[in-house]
């Protein structure tokens, strides 16, 4: 190894040039990571609420859409200028780009009769002209019509909506929806513009996808700034070097480069969580610097020469890097096990980032470092009386501190069911993000984005007009109405009623669905034929007619409380509709599912990340016992940090998920660092339990706490994403890496000396005593 | 590293040119010429019944297959007369539609429910809408008339190895469902074989193929097989005729609001 480094330093400026060569060529490919704004990327393609939502999306129209929200500041849809506004958005909003459907209160296809005449017309057909009587009668028909109230009106009139769908072709989702946002968002400035004394919000499934872009690239244009100026802070002070600062940031450039490069070259996209990739493999690559520099300068400043102090701290920290940058990239290659794609691509693009990060730390970093002139100011290292007292403590105080470290533990780890599994993903988003604001205005004044969408099929051709089943539909309409979750229920008995209706001459007591099968069918073959382009019954009637598909809205829910409406959902109709199939799917419901069925994947991830780490450690540590022993805190820090999230926040959900494993994978680091020189001390120097302890302590506890100290600062900036799901990720991961400090130092000493008993000759009680180490880091 | 740029597309829609009604347009003229030419071929052939099938698809390859009947009445100076009776599904069995179409005004439509046995006049401004839950609009199946539309020649092309002339065609309805037509008439026979349709925001949405030509009394042509697909939404539709009967005997008198309880 000697040998090696030698060379390498001997070639230092061709190892650097290689280096950036080789990391450029990767890095090249970072032009094709493009982003993916599509919920739909959270789901494996083998996700049965997926298979189940795309089947149904194929059966009748996809219901990916777009929600303008209109609020006139006097509180009054029904004016004529307000009814004005809706027109003529609703005129241009066929012009956006995809649009397949427009729905509003103007172009609802209003039906009456007169006489023997069937009149099927726009509900505002004239939007120049209206004067008051006009407007009352508009007023007086939309609030009455199931089919517009809570769905495009409110039921106080004081809130409209326009929804548009769209049918994205699917090809190149990367432009598909920022094209229809772009378009959306000018037709809302025109709109605003036109008519100022109307707010206007945007949401909606095409603006929820959107928004998972914009809110990584905001991210990564705040996040990882901040993050940079938090690494050029930590280095100055706790290494104090202008030489060695540059250098690591130059090791986290061309990590970071060439990880994403490499995921480019690759073709993967960037989603919400793969977009935090920089952020992580930022953090991750400093630990690995830190560890050099700090022997490479505390060499230095005893007076050894440049490269030799290089060389010695390379020889001493090859292998800790290593190992750790291993065990480091299995935690985040156990993501592969997560159902949720975009966890598999993250853990993927971070472990390939903490490899390269490793080789650049152990080849272009020290050749850097060779090709300055540094220069240490030789000063007295101060001892680290700190650690120290920390290790006396702890051997004098074992007792104690095992009974009140055991309570705790167990006390916090009581707290875990406290965790309530909740995937919403209008929360994914906070506060300041705009789909938030226009998700919560929607959801208090108007509609939820919670969905059912069922299909209820009669299993027969033409089966849907048969009186019985539709029956079946109003009963199944009517009961979900009743539940306190359900706004509003989109049912074609509705429609069915009013033909009845309109058909006896607008008779109120015809008002019911027509009791033969060759009327229903009638009716909406002549109900049909009088519609509009994009208006149809297509997106709520299979072709052969033997299904429809009834959407019921909700406010917007928990997964628990989605997941409850579903299965009483799935009760009813197992209870009045035993005869026929259903189909329960939608995109909330999906989201609602993924949490739990990621912790189920994931469980399987992290035992094997457990198992494979356990080995390497015992392999590492070349002893079976203390690689049991460190199960304990390698685990420990995990069950700590979800009772005290169940604590303090209580809601889980797909990102917390995949933290243990990969958590795992850098809190294992702290441990073997500490297990080496403990077994160290205890095999070459023939130390007792305790001076082993103390030992231990003394040579790697500044190290740990420093890089404690940067991976707990990197992940907490990333918990500043409004990104919920990034952010949760970021904040239980800092928690559970200085967690698994505190446990390192407490628990894992006491674990010692219960477990690892007296043997050596030289055993003294008290550990102050005991000689102090040679300094090594 | 990420490429999110927008589309300009939306920003240029307004500038998308559409048809001046410059007379002196050579293309205009023209365009005008080839329609005229292939409406003229087509005149004279009284009345005609025939019998169709309808066989939709979803973008999932679900089938379902409707059955009807025509009868057209050729009328001079107006839109044509026709009635369609429904055969399949059961359920709608009976059911019979009779159509007065014109060229500019709103078509009469009545339609006859033998589950009601009442006939009920249809009154909308708008049936831009799908036929039967079809691909095919009203509009697409609506008897044809040249002022219908505004026209424009756009150039002579193969296909499929028939020499044909392109031309695009521009509703005057503002409540059709299109922006436009490009249509591709073979030079021979002038016939339509195929059209490519385009929505409002003029992104393109169906085609339509017109195959399995038969030439009837020795002057006219008609498809026997036409399939609609729709490129947005994945369906499609294939509407087939099993028979065209030429000058039947129909008259006036079989396109009333009476003959319509009749028609059976």
């Amino acid at each position: 190894m000697d040998a090696f480094y030698r060379q390498l330093l001997r070639f230092r400026l061709l190892v650097v040039l290689v280096a950036i060569g080789l990391v450029l060529a990767a890095a090249f490919g970072a032009q094709k990571l493009v982003f993916k704004s599509d919920y739909r990327v959270f789901f494996g393609k083998e996700n049965p609420q997926l298979k189940n939502f795309e089947r149904m999306q194929k059966t009748f129209a996809k219901s990916d859409n777009a929600l303008f929200i209109l609020a006139p500041q006097d509180g009054n849809v029904f004016s004529p200028e307000v009814i004005e506004a809706m027109a003529w958005l609703t005129e241009q909003s066929w012009q956006l780009p995809y649009s397949t459907r427009v729905d509003s209160i103007t172009n609802f296809q209003h039906t009456y009769a007169e006489e023997d005449d069937m009149i099927v017309e726009d509900l505002v057909f004239d939007p120049e002209a209206l004067d008051d009587a006009e407007v009352q009668r508009i007023r007086q028909i939309a609030l009455n019509e199931p089919l517009i109230v809570n769905r495009l009106l409110s039921p106080d009139a004081r809130v409209a909506a326009v929804n548009v769908n769209v049918q994205l072709p699917g090809i190149n989702l990367v432009e598909e929806v920022p094209e229809v946002v772009v378009g959306v968002r000018a037709l809302r400035d025109q709109l605003v513009e036109r008519y100022p004394q109307i707010d206007v919000y945007l949401s909606g499934m095409v603006m929820m996808n959107n928004t998972f872009a914009e809110a990584s690239l905001n991210d990564s244009a705040t996040l990882v700034p901040l993050m940079f100026l938090a690494v050029i802070l930590l280095i100055g002070i706790l290494v104090r070097t202008i030489g060695g600062l540059v250098a690591t940031l130059v090791i986290i450039i061309t990590s970071i480069a060439g990880a994403m490069g490499l995921a480019g070259w690759y073709g993967l996209f960037l989603t919400g969580p793969s977009a935090s990739a920089p952020t992580i493999i930022l953090t991750l690559a400093v630990a690995d610097c830190v560890h050099i520099l700090t022997t490479f300068y505390h060499e230095m400043r005893s007076g050894v020469e440049q490269r030799q102090a290089l060389i010695n701290s390379l020889k001493i920290n090859t292998q800790p890097v290593i190992l750790t940058s291993v065990t480091t990239a299995i935690g985040f290659l156990t993501m592969n096990f997560s159902d949720s794609p975009p966890f598999a691509d993250l853990g993927n693009i971070v472990a390939v980032g903490v490899m390269l990060a490793c080789v650049l730390a152990l080849t272009l970093f020290p050749a850097m470092l060779a090709l300055m002139p540094l220069k240490a100011t030789a000063r007295p290292e101060n001892h680290n009386t700190a650690m120290d007292r920390i290790a006396c403590f702890v051997i004098c105080r074992r007792k104690p501190l095992l009974w009140v470290s055991v309570t705790l533990v167990l006390i916090t780890i009581a707290q875990i069911p406290r965790n309530e599994l909740n995937d919403d993903f209008v929360k994914y988003f906070d506060q300041s993000v705009e789909f938030r604001q226009a998700a919560d205005f929607s959801d208090q004044h108007l509609t939820g984005m919670g969905i059912l969408e069922i299909e209820l099929s009669s299993g027969e051709s033409s089966g849907i007009n048969n009186p019985t089943y539709l029956q079946q539909a109003e009963d199944l309409a009517n009961w979900l109405r009743q539940q306190p979750e359900v706004v509003h229920v989109n049912s074609l008995t509705d429609i069915m009623k009013r033909l009845n209706r309109n058909m006896h001459g607008d008779d109120p007591s015809y008002h019911r669905l027509p009791d033969n099968r060759e009327l229903a069918a009638q009716y909406l073959l002549l109900y049909e034929m009088s519609l509009p382009y994009g208006l149809d019954l297509n997106n709520q009637i299979n072709v052969d007619k033997s299904a429809i598909r009834l959407i019921a809205t909700c406010r917007n829910l928990t997964s628990k409380q989605n997941i409850d409406l579903e299965r009483r959902t799935k009760q009813w109709l197992a209870e009045n509709t035993p005869e026929l199939k259903s189909t329960i799917a939608s995109p909330s419901l999906m989201f609602a599912h993924i949490g739990k069925r990621n912790i189920k994947s994931m469980l399987s991830g992290t035992l094997t990340a457990l198992v494979l780490i356990s080995v390497l450690l015992g392999c590492a540590l070349r002893s079976l016992k203390f690689g049991l022993i460190s199960l304990a805190p390698n685990l420990i820090p995990a069950g700590l940090a979800f009772g005290l999230w169940g604590m303090w926040v209580g809601e889980v959900g797909l990102a917390l998920s995949v933290v243990t494993g990969m958590t795992l994978g850098i809190i294992v680091d702290d441990t073997v660092h500490f297990l080496s020189k403990y077994l160290h001390a205890r095999r070459e120097r023939n130390d007792s339990t305790q001076q082993a302890i103390v030992y231990a302590f003394h040579s790697v506890g500044k190290a740990l706490w420093i890089t404690t100290l940067v991976l707990s600062v990197g992940f907490l900036i990333l918990s500043m994403s409004t990104f919920k799901v990034n952010a949760d990720m970021g904040l239980l991961t800092a928690i559970t890496i200085v967690i698994a400090l505190v446990v390192d130092f407490i628990l894992l000493p006491i674990l010692i000396l219960l477990f690892d008993k007296e043997s050596s000759p030289t055993s003294s009680d008290n550990p102050a005593d005991s000689a102090i180490p040679r300094q090594e880091i | 590293m990420l490429r999110l740029l927008p589309s300009l597309s939306l920003l240029l829609l307004p500038l998308i040119s559409l048809p001046t009604q410059a007379d002196d347009d050579p293309a205009v003229a023209r365009g005008h010429e080839i329609v005229t030419e292939a409406d003229n071929r087509d005149k004279g052939w009284i009345n005609t019944e025939s019998t169709m099938k309808m066989e939709l698809s979803n973008a999932h390859g679900d089938v379902s297959v409707r059955q009807l009947r025509t009868k057209a009445l050729e009328v001079e100076g107006d839109g044509d007369k026709g009635l369609t009776i429904f055969d399949q599904p059961l359920d709608v069995k009976g059911t019979a539609f009779l159509t007065f179409s014109h060229a500019l005004e709103p078509d009469d439509q009545w339609i006859y429910l033998p589950a009601l046995k009442r006939v009920k006049r249809i009154s909308s401004r708008n049936k831009s809408g799908p036929f039967m839950g079809s691909e095919f609009a009203y509009e697409d199946m609506a008897s044809f008339e040249v002022e219908k539309y505004d026209y424009r020649y756009l150039r002579d092309e193969m296909l499929d190895g028939i020499d044909c002339f392109v031309v695009e065609s521009y509703p005057r309805d503002k409540n059709s469902g299109y922006t436009r037509l490009v249509t591709w008439f073979d030079k021979a026979e002038y016939r339509a074989q195929k059209i490519n349709y385009f929505d409002r925001k003029n992104a393109a949405l169906k085609t339509l193929r017109f195959s399995e030509f038969k030439h009837y009394l020795d002057q006219y042509w008609r498809p026997h097989r036409m399939h609609m697909v729709n490129h947005q939404t994945g369906k499609s539709t294939v509407l087939t005729f099993d028979e065209i009967r030429f000058q039947t005997g129909l008259s006036d008198r079989d396109f009333n609001k009476n003959s319509l309880k009749r028609a059976k």
